[in-house]
């Protein structure tokens, strides 16, 4: 039966208090919100959240019966070019595979859920990874900029092995218009709130609930936990005794710690669930968009088996303030700031060099010399052991996966960087091979010559000139 | 069987720009203030010169590519001319070009000039100018200069157990050196004398080097006429005669494979083996009057120290402590003020240093004069100490 093999989730580093936010924001009106939310870091977009998710899902999965990548946002980097297209590479998805985008409602990650399970069922698929990750920009001292929350979930679906079984679903379309934003803005617009609640959550939310366990006939007190999107904390609750529900059947929509991530929430929150769940406990998810998607699960024995997952607690538990609203203007370029002139140059950016280069910049594939075991990235003809020198020796080899000890760093005040000093270094990894390589989700203070790191998926930089995102890979201290 | 370039050709003229933010000249200007200085030293005529190698290593933020600009703005009239760069030893390839010109027997009196204008770009430290290709963005970290030369520090600091402070101090005593020099030189971009507690103070740059570890950037020309060495004395009496060039470029070990302890620079040293065999000298440490070497930052001149074999691996502190390289120590390093004081205009500075340890040799430094030197070096490293380009040439009486 079809169902979740593995999930996997991002938060970003980064925590805004909303009185941070609110204290900035006081001359345009007292805003009664708590608590904080999550901010991607300057280098983060859905695209790289969303590897970060897929590689906590990953771990330990053979990426070789993965034949299917599903992506949902609402804040996707590219209108025009597959922003999955560039997730499938940076994980080094085999190219036989189909790639798709859902976006433009808060329902699309559970609509590309559906989608995937559904493509397995047909036997169209035989393994599919879906990933939803959003990083909504809404108006300054709007209700968007206080409650959104950046984040990714990812679940490898598949029929084998399943930790949690896909028991059955029901989906409602409304043209309900809570936000909307048109081709080519780049802020939301929202309705009033009150709206939402009231015609939006308080009537679709049940509705979708209803139909679920009357199509097959279930009982709400059945389920563990009972998961659905919101956006608002008092509704959120509110909608919790609606549907007769005991507060412990309720999953917590992480509003207080993480904010509402958009296409992600309810996915984020079912890691969250699976995280805490046990053989036999039936959870029951409820999207909020355009309409909902509602569908429920068991979970297997097999739950046991998932181990060593960033997932959401130990996300959660990584966490760093990031000390001031003006911060998260720049990450956001919602404030124009000075960076110096030398961060005015802008780099051309050559497609055909990304296209041709692709698996060496995006995949962190280089090269591993079959006569010596020489591993090289950037990708080596001639191998780089002075004793060796083989020529054309060489197979592919990833290092995005391998872990790393700082072999030297320093923090740069004069590179061009959002958030300087700018932190970068060479890496030597666990099993051969030297890089140099950006710094991300660090500390200047804190680094030190030894330090493990991993990697990780972000933008190097962008060229709006050419339209261009850049990503590339990047070592990060590992957080235990 | 190669012989090398031993006494094969003489230098007899030298010109340098006073080097600074140039904002009254133009890279014309430069050129010319270099050259007519070299060419009245020289006592020849431009016509006598009959071939030129030319170094700039950013034309596209000054004078665009090709070998045009120096025929053109000096009017030379028709003789081969090549434009040469190699990072920041493209000063040295210049004259490494014009030393060859004539050393191969194809021609007898070459020019060499080198400038660099930098200040045109509104920004500081090197500009960008794309210098890498259309991929480096992509792939390389968001580095420089001082980030990579910073990252040495980082690693001799750990490997030689020098606590953040004492690396810090020791690169300080670098700087505070050179300002100390560089004071006396009318031609000098800086020439202030520091304090090793102001450098040590100074706003960090780049961890762990702060804003006085790094030279300054400047614009500035410099040029040399080499000829035949057995017509040198016709032109003038005290000729300098070149004992040795050689370039050592990296081979990608460094940077890709995990053997290289980030704490030295082998073509560093590399190029200090092979000058020291072409020039016939056993013992650095001993033999080597004076140096100019690449100082871009404070740490690149305490590792060219021990690179060049005047100080013991892992020992150049001893030597800095005790003065050694001090202007009147037993081996003067930056005598005319480094890069530190002239800054960095790079195309320039391989010239630059050679223009002060000829004027040395003939005993015409003025307040720097040292007393009696033999045999001068000049080290140009361009790059960065994980992949770079290292020129070292000695030249003697």
């Amino acid at each position: 039966m079809v169902g979740i093999k593995s999930y996997g989730a991002h938060i970003p580093r980064f925590r805004l208090d909303r009185n941070i936010m609110q204290m900035a924001l006081l001359f345009l009106g007292f805003a009664p919100l708590r608590g904080e939310k999550a901010v991607a870091n300057w280098d983060e977009d859905s695209i790289t959240m969303a590897v970060a998710a897929a590689q906590d899902c990953l771990k330990g999965e053979d990426l070789g019966k993965v034949d299917g990548l599903y992506f949902a946002t609402t804040s996707q980097t590219y209108a025009l070019r597959q922003n999955a297209g560039i997730i499938a590479a940076a994980l080094d998805l085999k190219t036989d595979s189909r790639t798709a985008d859902f976006t433009d409602s808060t329902k699309s990650g559970t609509a590309a859920l559906l989608a995937a399970a559904d493509a397995i069922a047909a036997g169209s698929l035989n393994s599919c990874l879906v990933c939803a990750a959003d990083l909504r920009v809404s108006k300054v001292a709007s209700n968007g900029d206080y409650t959104y929350g950046d984040g990714a979930a990812s679940f490898l679906l598949g029929k084998d092995d399943v930790i949690a079984t896909i028991e059955g679903t029901f989906s409602t379309t409304h043209d309900f218009v809570d936000r909307r934003r048109l081709e080519g803005e780049r802020l939301e617009h929202m309705w009033e709130e009150r709206f939402i609640r009231d015609a939006g959550y308080m009537k679709f939310i049940p509705e979708a609930a209803a139909g679920l366990v009357k199509k097959y006939n279930l009982n709400v007190k059945d389920f563990s936990k009972v998961i659905y999107a919101c956006a608002f904390t008092g509704a959120h609750a509110a909608l919790g005794r609606t549907l007769g529900l005991a507060p412990e059947q309720v999953q917590d929509p992480m509003l207080a710690t993480v904010g509402d991530t958009g296409s992600a929430q309810t996915l984020m929150m079912l890691v969250a669930a699976l995280e805490d769940a046990k053989a036999g406990d039936k959870i029951m998810v409820i999207s909020f968009g355009q309409g909902c998607d509602a569908f429920y699960l068991t979970v297997t024995d097999k739950i046991a088996k998932i181990k060593n997952k960033k997932a959401v607690k130990r996300n959660m538990a990584n966490k760093v303030a990031l000390g001031s609203y003006e911060k998260y203007l720049a990450f956001r370029k919602l404030m124009p700031c000075e960076i110096g002139i030398r961060g005015e140059e802008t780099v051309f950016t050559s497609f055909s060099v990304i296209s041709r280069e692709n698996r060496e910049l995006y995949c962190m594939v280089g090269s591993k010399c079959k006569k010596c075991g020489t591993p090289s990235w950037p990708v080596q003809r001639i191998c780089p052991n002075p004793d060796c020198g083989a020529v054309d020796q060489m197979e592919p080899y990833r290092f995005a996966e391998k872990l790393g000890n700082i072999f030297t760093y320093t923090s740069d005040f004069l590179a061009p960087c959002i958030d300087p000093p700018g932190s970068y270094g060479f890496v030597d990894f666990e099993g051969g091979g030297r890089a140099g390589l950006d710094f991300t989700d660090c500390d200047a203070n804190t680094l030190s010559i030894g330090m493990p790191v991993e990697l990780s998926f972000r933008i190097k930089f962008a060229d709006e000139k050419r339209a261009a995102v850049n990503y590339g890979w990047k070592a990060m201290p590992i957080v235990a | 069987m190669a012989e090398g370039i031993k006494d094969k050709v003489a230098i007899i003229g030298m010109g340098c720009t006073r080097f600074g933010e140039r904002f009254d000249a133009s890279p014309q200007d430069l050129m010319v203030e270099a050259f007519v200085e070299c060419l009245q030293d020289s006592g020849l005529e431009k016509k006598d010169i009959q071939a030129a190698w030319w170094g700039v290593h950013m034309p596209d933020v000054s004078v665009g590519r090709g070998a045009t600009t120096l025929g053109v703005t000096l009017k030379l009239p028709f003789i081969p001319i090549t434009r040469v760069e190699n990072f920041c030893a493209t000063g040295s390839e210049a004259l490494r070009g014009a030393v060859y010109g004539v050393a191969s027997g194809a021609y007898d009196v070459c020019l060499a000039l080198g400038m660099e204008k930098l200040k045109d770009t509104g920004y500081g430290g090197l500009p960008l100018a794309g210098g890498l290709g259309y991929k480096a963005p992509l792939h390389m970290f968001n580095l420089t200069a001082p980030g990579g030369f910073a990252m040495m520090a980082t690693k001799y600091f750990s490997k030689y157990n020098l606590n953040p402070q004492d690396g810090k101090m020791m690169l300080a005593k670098v700087s505070a050196k050179s300002h100390k020099n560089g004071a006396l030189n009318p031609k000098a971009h800086l020439r202030k004398e520091v304090t090793v507690e102001q450098v040590m103070n100074a706003p960090v740059i780049a961890w762990p080097l702060g804003l006085f570890d790094c030279c300054g950037v400047s614009d500035g020309a410099a040029a040399a006429i080499v000829c035949r060495a057995d017509m040198a004395k016709k032109f003038r009496p005290d000729p300098v005669f070149v004992k040795s060039i050689q370039i050592s470029v990296s081979s990608g070990e460094e940077m890709l494979y995990t053997k290289w302890d980030g704490a030295h620079v082998e073509p560093g040293y590399r190029a200090g083996v092979a000058a020291y065999k072409e020039a016939g000298i056993k013992n650095p440490r001993e033999e080597v009057s004076m140096a100019e070497v690449h100082d871009c930052f404070s740490i690149t001149e305490a590792v060219a120290m021990e690179d060049l074999q005047f100080s013991a691996r892992g020992k150049v502190k001893e030597d800095i402590d005790a003065g050694r390289f001090n202007s009147d120590g037993a081996q003067p390093i930056q005598i005319d003020g480094g890069l530190k004081c002239f800054g960095h205009p790079i195309g320039a500075s391989g010239l630059r240093m050679m223009y002060e340890m000829y004027k040395q040799l003939q005993g015409k430094a003025d307040k720097r004069q040292l007393k009696d030197p033999k045999v001068g070096l000049t080290h140009n490293m361009g790059g960065f100490p994980s992949m770079c380009v290292v020129s070292v040439c000695i030249v003697g009486k």
